[in-house]
């Protein structure tokens, strides 16, 4: 009854097991072997990745004042796969915004382009910084709008209405700062301004994850194996800065209705007390949704109150900088403190050049004309340093050594604090003067350089880092709006003293003078009963009415504050520099204003200077 | 007679095949381990012995089925060749009575409700079916071959479970009665059935399913292609496999071409114009190949049947009947589906047959079970610790899907181990039938040995994404009492009849 020849045929159906086994597990082979690509795709499926956003350092004045904190606020996100089918008129009601705007947002979501981190799958940024009130409205409707998260974010707050230029302020992340650091990702925040962007690395912290296991539903089942995976974040540092809360809010009161800066420096540490610049504006008006409004409408305002003038505006620094004319004249032995002395005939004139002068006795030393800031003594001293061939073989290499001496002394470069836009002014070199008069100039040419006009700019930062480094009779720090950043070392960069070219003997003859000037000359009205004040006018020329500069520190011995005034088109410098700064010399110094200078400081923060509407 | 004696005296403990009680138990341990893994609950992180849990009912109906395996052993042997038709017409009447009885779940009406339990009838249609046909066709001098009574009498068997079961609407359990054709062909149906059975659902599987996908020169279809290029290539392998092997003197002297001369033709006309004019579309101008290769088919058919008849070597005629049939049987399936048919009805068949997986049309389930196993990489990621399967990402994942568990938790180790032990399983079964000294034995040890390969195929091949998505079991691994316990008497019944093979009869 056995077929022999149909057993055979077990051999087929039992290949044919085989085969098909075989076939499977080579299936299973390139399935389970060849590629990650699969577990990629399971981890995608089940893992969400919710970030924690770390508090954002704060931000104290020198004395431990509060400036900026944070406070909670309310981030609607939406996740574009699950937000089908939501009510879009109720939405927009609830949220108070138009459909329109629901459009161009839910536009911009998608858009790639703008959106670099899109996906749908993931929480994208609907609409930021709910207030509390408008946050609890909306969370009695969210059930309503599957897909609509709420991410509790911290915004800044502000206790004072100072510093907005130092503090700068935070917005939500451009797509290039995405681009360049992948710490970022759509809807972040970022420092835009002030320290806020310069110590950003610092006052973010870290960002923590909590991996979250997710069903197919999009339903959340916990966490990853108990949050083994999850890291915390890390909480910003706090800045304390180096200004001075009081000295600030003086400065930015004297400076009402005035466009200018103030600079004010701790000569022994390089830290910057104050750094007011007007017109200025709330930070607090820079918060929230109305930021992108507000910032608008400060850029449209021709006083550009966004610039920040302490250290983006290039002024020409006027008889200020007649004091690094001394030291270098000095230095390079062709003045002598005492012996030289040149005539003043109400101005300097030579082969039918002319710089004015106003009147004073003639000649005079060095001592008296920096005291009565005498134009014609600067120029002699210039004239004769570009015309000494026995020192300087040509003409480009007397400008060579002055240059050096200015670069020596924080001008012409950056000087490198720790804020954002900083300018570096301009000191000219031989080769600027050759393109420009053809290789055809001299002393003469050039001759209102030694007064601090002509080709010469500064920023009000470097004006009073002038003032530090005489103060210090011969060597600045890099001046600094940060004192310390919670929990780390102090930055080498700003505790490292630069010197000058200049001798600290030959500091002491100017600080003599800068002595003389508030003592009998142009800066008496900072002579006060308490301290030696060191100090020098300027009286910038420009095309409209002159500026009015001050620069001087104080106590003359052993200083603890060097400051620079600069009140654009004010005048003369003892109109407003002198008074502005002898009023912050005293805050600072004595801690309090007396009631004589209350009185003077009430006057000048009343005092308007009117300001045409010309282009700025 | 001593040696008698000696068998009477053994009993079933010594002859029953221990071996596959072994590779029972393991596959039965190893189901309950992914049944484990696809119900737990990373959230709530539950007991897996829970009263209640699908994991402690689950170690119940193990019990159970371990305990209905014993009792089968405790049977008589004789018993099952008895009863097998009156136990057939029990499971004819059980499952004709369960459409009126059993509720709408999910469309389907197979499940009969009692108390509690509910148990779904055509699981234990299985071992009757096998057990009636065994019976029909291990009477003394049944003959499949050149008996067309006794093979429509087969057929007969067949279809009316079949037919019974997909008025449950439980398709996926019909279709594994055409399993059956397996053990037809072992004893004795002509392969060229077999083989035209399984030409016609790979012409129908690659030609549906790739009917849209066009081909590298844009125009032509890709299933049309396919199709007719099996079609040449099975017409050119009939050629070779049904020449007669030469024991004529006539035929031993000529050289191997000129003995599969026809086969050659085939090859270079039928394929080769194919090949150049494939090139000539992708390269030079595109245009639909299948035109060409329809004119070069046909052209061979009527060359077949035309040397068929000529010389009167009929096989030629019936190879050439064979391609032709292929053509209209690919075509005319074609045509319904996509001219003659609704939209949604053409979805509806698709879906059906597995051809199209959900209803959502978006190959979602097929793709998440891939990404399950693919996840799991050589080690897999741990007992309880997939997350594909974990999250409900995988349907039906301690049922149909239950391999991807495996896949997932156990790795290639895992899954390869059990695709390993299944091959061993169905090969011993092999083995088990073949050496029954009676007929009843070997065919049902052939039924099931084919119920089992097909659930294993379609099942694992459903997951790995080779095989159309129909919802059938793993057997000892999907969830459930109603098919593990099918599928343990249809095995157990075997090694019961197998334990008694050294008996001499009456």
């Amino acid at each position: 009854m056995q077929d022999f020849e149909l057993e055979k045929r077990k051999y087929v159906l039992g290949g044919a097991v085989i085969l098909v086994i075989f076939v499977y597990i080579m299936r299973l082979f390139s399935l389970q072997l060849t590629s990650d690509d699969y577990k990629a795709r399971a981890d995608s499926n089940a893992f969400m990745r919710r970030i924690q956003y770390p508090a954002r350092g704060a931000i104290s004045d020198r004395n431990g004042k509060l400036m900026v904190y944070n406070q909670p606020a309310y981030d609607i996100m939406v996740v574009m796969r699950e937000q089908i089918g939501v009510d879009t008129a109720d939405l927009c009601a609830s949220l108070g915004i138009d459909t329109a705007w629901y459009k161009r947002r839910m536009d911009e979501i998608r858009d790639r382009y703008r959106n670099p981190g899109y996906s749908p799958h993931t929480q994208q940024l609907f609409m930021s910084q709910l207030s509390a009130q408008e946050f609890s409205n909306f969370q009695e409707k969210m059930f309503r709008f599957p897909g609509f998260y709420i991410q509790k974010r911290s915004i800044r707050q502000y206790n004072y209405p100072y510093a907005a230029h130092i503090l700068g302020d935070v917005g939500e992340v451009s797509p290039a700062d995405i681009e360049t650091d992948n710490y970022y990702q759509s809807g972040d925040y970022i420092g835009k301004l002030g320290v806020e962007r310069s110590y950003e690395k610092y006052l973010r912290g870290v960002k923590g994850t909590e991996v979250l296991l997710r069903d197919a539903h999009g339903r959340i089942k916990g966490r990853y194996q108990g949050g083994a995976f999850d890291q915390k974040p890390v909480p910003g540092k706090n800045l304390m800065l180096s200004i001075d809360l009081d000295l600030q809010a003086l400065g930015e009161r004297l400076m009402k209705n005035k466009l200018g800066s103030i600079v004010a420096i701790e000569p022994s540490t390089g830290e910057v007390l104050c750094m007011v610049s007007s017109p200025t504006f709330d930070p607090r008006q820079m918060v929230g949704r109305q930021r992108g409004k507000k910032h608008r409408e400060l850029s449209a305002d021709p006083m550009k109150p966004l610039l920040n003038r302490s250290i983006m505006g290039q002024y020409p620094p006027g008889s200020t900088f007649k004091t690094s004319q001394a030291l270098t004249f000095l230095q390079e032995g062709i003045i002598d403190p005492y012996r030289t002395a040149y005539p003043c005939s109400h101005g300097f004139h030579y082969k039918g050049l002319k710089v004015g002068c106003h009147g004073h006795g003639s000649p005079l030393p060095l001592i008296p004309a920096i005291g009565t800031s005498c134009n014609a003594y600067f120029c002699w001293g210039l004239y004769y340093m570009f015309g000494n061939r026995k020192k300087y073989p040509t003409v480009q290499d007397a400008m060579t050594t002055w240059k050096d001496y200015m670069v020596s002394m924080g001008f012409g470069y950056k000087l490198g604090i720790d804020l954002p836009g900083e300018k570096r002014g301009l000191i000219p070199n031989a080769k600027f003067y050759d393109k420009n008069y053809n290789g055809s100039w001299n002393g003469l040419t050039i001759i209102s350089i030694s007064i601090g006009q002509g080709e010469v700019n500064l920023t009000p930062l470097q004006i009073a880092n002038l003032g530090a480094t005489i103060a210090n009779r011969g060597w600045y720090k890099i001046p600094h709006i940060v004192k310390e950043v919670q929990g780390e070392p102090r930055d080498s960069v700003y505790t490292r003293r630069h010197y000058t070219k200049v001798s600290p003997q030959n500091y002491e003859y100017v600080c003599d003078g800068m002595e003389r000037a508030v003592l009998s000359g142009t800066c008496h009205s900072a002579r006060n009963p308490w301290y030696v004040v060191c100090g020098k006018t300027g009286t910038a020329q420009n095309r409209g009415h002159d500026h009015s500069v001050f620069m001087g520190f104080a106590p003359k011995d052993n200083p603890k504050i060097a400051v620079a005034v600069y009140v654009e088109n004010g005048g003369w410098g003892a109109n407003y520099g002198v008074p502005l700064g002898a009023l912050l010399m005293e805050q600072y110094i004595n801690g309090h204003l007396s009631p004589e200078s209350e009185k003077k400081a009430e006057i000048f923060e009343n005092k308007e200077i009117s300001y045409g509407t010309y282009a700025r | 007679m001593a040696p008698m004696r000696d068998n009477q005296k053994k009993g079933v403990i010594q002859s029953v095949d221990w071996f596959t009680i072994l590779l029972f138990l393991v596959l039965l341990g190893m189901g309950w381990l992914s049944i484990c893994g696809a119900c737990y609950d990373f959230e709530e992180d539950i007991n897996l012995l829970a009263p209640g849990s699908r994991t402690r009912l689950q170690l119940m109906w193990m019990g159970v089925a371990c305990g209905v395996g014993t009792l089968v052993m405790f049977t008589d042997d004789r018993l099952y060749d008895a009863f097998a038709y009156i136990i057939y017409a029990l499971l004819l009447v059980l499952l004709f009575i369960t459409p009126f009885l059993a509720p709408d779940i999910k469309g389907s009406h197979s499940w009969i409700k009692i108390g509690s339990f509910s148990f779904q009838s055509a699981e234990f249609a299985k071992f009757a079916t096998s057990l009636a046909i065994a019976k029909y066709m291990g009477r003394y001098g049944f003959s499949l071959s050149g008996n067309w009574r006794n093979f429509v009498g087969c057929l007969l068997l067949i279809m009316l479970p079949m037919g019974l079961i997909v008025m449950q609407r439980e398709t996926g359990s019909a279709l594994v009665y055409f399993s059956l054709f397996l053990m037809l062909y072992r004893e004795g149906m002509p392969g060229s059935i077999l083989f035209s059975g399984i030409a016609a659902v790979i012409y129908f599987v690659v030609g549906i399913r790739l009917a849209d996908v066009t081909a590298l020169d844009g125009v032509t279809s890709w299933g049309e292609y396919l199709v007719i290029m099996l079609t040449l290539l099975f017409t050119a392998a009939m050629l070779y496999i049904y020449e007669p092997h030469s024991n004529s003197e006539r035929e031993a002297h000529l050289s191997f071409y000129r003995r599969y001369q026809m086969m050659f033709e085939v090859i270079t006309y039928g394929i080769g114009i194919t090949a150049l004019a494939s090139l000539f579309s992708v390269y030079v101008r595109a245009f639909n190949v299948a035109i060409v290769q329809l004119i070069v088919t046909g052209a061979i058919i009527i060359r077949l049947i035309l040397a068929g008849l000529l010389r009167s070597v009929y096989r030629y005629c019936y190879i050439g009947l064979f391609a032709l049939g292929s053509l209209v049987l690919f075509y005319s399936a074609h045509t319904i589906l996509y001219h003659v048919l609704e939209e949604h009805q053409q979805k509806r068949v698709l879906v059906l047959l597995g051809l199209k997986d959900d209803p959502k049309g978006t190959g979602y389930n097929v793709i998440q079970a891939q990404i399950a196993i693919g996840s799991g990489g050589l080690h897999g990621k741990g007992f309880l610790k997939g997350t594909q399967t974990k999250l409900k990402y995988v349907p039906e994942q301690e049922t149909d899907f239950i391999f991807c568990t495996v896949g997932e938790e156990q790795g290639f180790a895992g899954s390869a181990g059990v695709l390993l032990l299944f091959m061993v399983l169905l090969l011993r079964i092999i083995h088990i039938a073949e050496r029954q000294p009676y007929a009843f034995g070997r065919i049902y040890g052939y039924c099931v040995f084919s119920i089992f390969f097909f659930h294993v195929l379609i099942n694992i091949g459903m997951v790995l994404g080779l095989a159309p998505v129909i919802g059938i079991p793993l057997p000892f691994f999907s969830y459930g009492g109603s098919s593990l316990i099918g599928f343990t008497l249809l095995l157990f019944i075997l090694l019961r009849i197998d334990a008694g093979r050294n008996r001499l009869r009456r």
